[in-house]
């Protein structure tokens, strides 16, 4: 063997440091060598963390910061607690379950003078609201109407409005008594407290989440798969045709980066609709009559379509930079070697490639897992997302908890697949450019 | 040689002619017959057309033009898979993401042998390049010269005629490099195989061949055996590029006998052996090898008074530059030995050579 063994490097330490002493290896001055280096490497330590010290604040401030915020306010209901002393005392003496009997009454009416006084009947009454639909003029109308109740305080509500006695609405209450609470997150999951506070399913017909979250899952998954087997010969063809072609074909490719997603929309509306230039020209050359035009907007080949193109990007890019780094001669080599051209597909050029497609699909599917605005446009009622509910929770029914923990959940999901995707595919496999 | 390889040749170019553009062709009019068993070298600069003639054996490109034949038969339609050729690339091309073990067995498996004669064969090739206890290892944890060890034996593995390498010594360092030339020389003769081999390094296509062609501009120079190459170029490319080689441009004269007289830039006359030079009138260039100049020694017809202008000492000989016939390019290496006359700068000293050893070759 003619291959020279790389000596030990130990051996080197030793000859040139000052001896061994106790097993430990010293330098000249008999420092320890691992605190000598130590000291020699803290000065470019320092250097190193003030270099990355602007964008770790940035980071903190834009990215750390508001996500725990966000977090927080899923599971965070001051409301309730903070505006209803009287209530929060009687649910902590009594347990769940005890009838509510004149001094619970009492403690409300007290409460609810107090909403009056301090404008905060609209505020309790939303909390109360976002699980109990309907109860929210029940605290508006109850506020007003306080200062003049007469005991005993049960019967002059009741007589305002019978609902007060309602057992689901006493525990609604007293899980909002709580400062903090996990039913943002159990609505999130169709799930909901009956009056003992046993967790049980929403009506049939209130049930959308789980749904949207499974729809979700199904049509991200579908999304990259698609751009996956658009994206393949694409990548391949950049990655292997002369430089000027490839620069050519590299910014029709990169041209959806630089339109505007809107008009990108946009003009799958124009294409897709059941009037537009698709259905048309179907219609013309007779493929389909014209009362029976393809419905493929606003609905979930809307979503998947529009979608598709405007992630392949984000496919076709991982790709071509994985193979542009594989030589052509391995393929050449198996051909050499006996293989079909099949066969050297197979077994070597795909192989090589699979970090480029772990690489692309993670990216589309987390970037598809997350989107609003195409199937916000294109999607209808059929081809919407989770993210869709989402927005409608921040800026429609401005239920922000509920924005929060249909979000966390999210984010969990998708750490809780990337996890699993780290187990099956190995993160350390993956090959961004 | 070449004449009784040329009725049963095992690898046979003819007239083929390649252009990848159209414009220009790559490969002129290329004819060569390689006998089985033989190894032959295509030797010459980069660019000259080398690995496009390999890669129409292999089957990666097609000949634009004639007809390359395996064993009688006609290979233009075959593919590469089914040529059976065994290859060894200049980056080797190990497949990374397989063990040496796996790589070795590839060519094995698409040909359907069943696992145990492939561990047994992979065995054999392994220990055939000493490479035995490396079976496990992914060739991104080998060395430059471990990874060419395998590639060969997975050229070899399936136990192909005909091998082909395209400079599978180039990456590697000039010790391990002249290492390796004997291991392949010791293994094509151990093994019988025909070997077709590509170098632009000319020592490493003395040593290793049976004959060499000399490629230039897409054409085959010259086809000879090592010594013959060195000893007797044909032109004077050949003549430039392989070896040291001192020049003396002149002008046919007259022919007496079997010598030719060429009338030099500086007026004189030197006997030269016409080798390549036209008739009376046209233009040539003396070719004449350092080692075949005696200074101060016997006199010959060509014997002429030369200026030193430099030494250079090399321990066994010392090279000497020198101005003759006008020419302050010419060397002449004088051995170190006992009793040889101690040159001084600027001094003058006789030189000669033999008519024999002055080549008067066609004009560059
Ligand atoms: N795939 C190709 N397409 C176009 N021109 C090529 C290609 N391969 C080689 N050439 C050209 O053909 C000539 C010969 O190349 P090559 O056979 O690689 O020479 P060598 O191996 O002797 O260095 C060069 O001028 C090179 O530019
Ligand atoms: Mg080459």
């Amino acid at each position: 063997m003619s291959e020279n063994v790389p000596a030990d490097p130990h051996v080197a330490i030793v000859t040139t440091a000052g001896g061994v002493e106790d097993g430990a290896l010293t330098i000249s001055d008999g420092t320890p060598l691992k605190r000598a280096l130590a000291r020699a490497q803290s000065h470019a330590r320092r250097k190193a963390f003030l270099l990355v010290l602007p964008l770790l604040a940035f980071i903190i401030l834009t990215f750390v910061v508001p996500i725990f915020q966000m977090l927080y306010r899923s599971v965070d209901s001051p409301n309730f607690h903070d505006n209803m002393p009287n209530m929060v005392a009687w649910f902590a003496q009594n347990p769940s379950g005890t009838e509510p009997d004149e001094t619970a009454f009492t403690a409300l009416v007290e409460d609810l003078k107090l909403l009056k006084k301090n404008r905060k009947a609209g505020l309790v009454g939303t909390r109360i609201n976002y699980e109990l639909p309907g109860s929210r003029s029940l605290f508006t109308k109850g506020a007003r109407k306080a200062a003049k109740l007469e005991p005993p305080y049960k019967e002059a509500l009741l007589k305002i409005d019978p609902k007060w006695s309602d057992p689901k609405l006493w525990q609604v209450m007293r899980s909002a008594a709580s400062p903090y609470t996990f039913n943002f997150y159990l609505a999130a999951v169709d799930r909901t407290r009956d009056a003992d506070g046993k967790i049980v399913r929403v009506n049939e017909n209130r049930r959308i989440y789980l749904k949207l979250f499974g729809r979700t899952l199904v049509l991200s998954l579908l999304i990259t798969f698609m751009t996956f087997i658009l994206a393949y010969p694409i990548a391949h063809l950049l990655a292997t045709l002369p430089l000027r072609k490839s620069n050519l074909l590299m910014i029709l490719v990169l041209l959806p980066f630089w339109t505007s997603l809107l008009v990108r929309t946009t003009s799958w509306m124009v294409l897709l609709q059941s009037q537009g230039v698709l259905n048309d020209a179907m219609v013309a050359l007779g493929i389909v009559s014209d009362d029976h035009r393809i419905q493929m907007m606003y609905n979930k080949i809307g979503t998947v379509v529009a979608m598709t193109h405007i992630l392949l990007p984000f496919m076709v890019l991982p790709l071509y930079s994985v193979m542009r780094t594989i030589n052509p001669s391995y393929v050449r080599a198996a051909r050499n070697l006996g293989a079909t051209s099949w066969t050297a597909f197979r077994r070597i050029y795909f192989p090589q490639t699979v970090p480029g497609i772990a690489a692309g699909a993670l990216l589309v599917f987390i970037l598809a897992v997350g989107y609003y605005i195409t199937p916000a446009l294109v999607g209808g009622a059929d081809g919407q997302l989770i993210s869709n509910l989402i927005a409608f929770h921040m800026t429609g029914s401005l239920n922000w908890s509920m924005a929060a923990a249909l979000a966390a959940l999210l984010l969990g999901g998708i750490l809780v697949l990337y996890w699993l995707y780290d187990k099956l595919v190995g993160i350390d496999n993956l090959k961004l450019g | 040689m070449a004449s009784d390889v040329s009725d049963n040749a095992f690898v046979e170019f003819d007239r083929v002619q390649k252009s990848y553009d159209g414009e220009v062709l790559v490969v002129k009019d290329l004819n060569l017959q390689i006998g089985k068993g033989e190894f032959v070298t295509m030797l010459g600069p980069s660019g000259s057309g080398k690995t496009t003639c390999l890669m129409m054996l292999a089957g990666f490109e097609t000949a634009t033009n004639g007809d390359i034949r395996l064993a009688g038969r006609p290979i233009n339609n075959i593919p590469p898979h089914k040529r059976g050729i065994g290859m060894v690339f200049q980056n080797y091309a190990l497949f990374p993401h397989m063990t040496v073990g796996e790589n070795l067995s590839f060519p094995l498996e698409v040909r359907g042998l069943d696992k145990t004669a492939r561990e047994e064969k992979v065995k054999r090739a392994l220990e055939m390049v000493q490479m035995g206890e490396f079976i496990n290892r992914r060739p991104a944890q080998l060395s430059g010269g471990q990874q060419q060890r395998i590639a060969l034996a997975r050229a070899l593995v399936f136990e192909p005629e005909l091998v082909l390498m395209d400079e599978p010594l180039g990456a590697l360092d000039k010790q391990l490099r002249e290492h390796m030339q004997f291991e392949i020389k010791h293994l094509h003769e151990r093994l019988g195989i025909t070997v077709v081999y590509v170098t632009h390094d000319q020592s490493e296509a003395l040593t290793m061949s049976d004959r060499v062609a000399v490629f230039d501009d897409g054409r085959i120079q010259q086809l000879a055996p090592p010594a013959d190459l060195y000893e007797r170029p044909e032109n004077s490319f050949v003549a430039q590029f392989i070896g040291e080689n001192n020049k003396l441009d002149g002008v046919v004269e007259g022919f007496e006998g079997d010598e030719v007289i060429v009338r030099l830039a500086d007026g004189e006359t030197c006997r030269a052996n016409p080798v390549k030079c036209g008739d009376v009138g046209s233009e040539t260039l003396i070719s004449i090898r350092p080692e075949r100049v005696w200074i101060e020694g016997k006199t010959t017809p060509n014997t002429t008074e030369a200026q030193v202008l430099e030494l250079i000492y090399l321990g066994d000989h010392v090279r000497c530059r020198l101005q003759v016939h006008g020419n302050d390019e010419f060397i002449v290496k004088v051995p170190n030995s006992a009793g040889h006359k101690h040159l001084v700068v600027g001094e003058t000293a006789k030189v000669s050579w033999d008519a024999q050893d002055a080549r008067a070759l066609d004009p560059l």
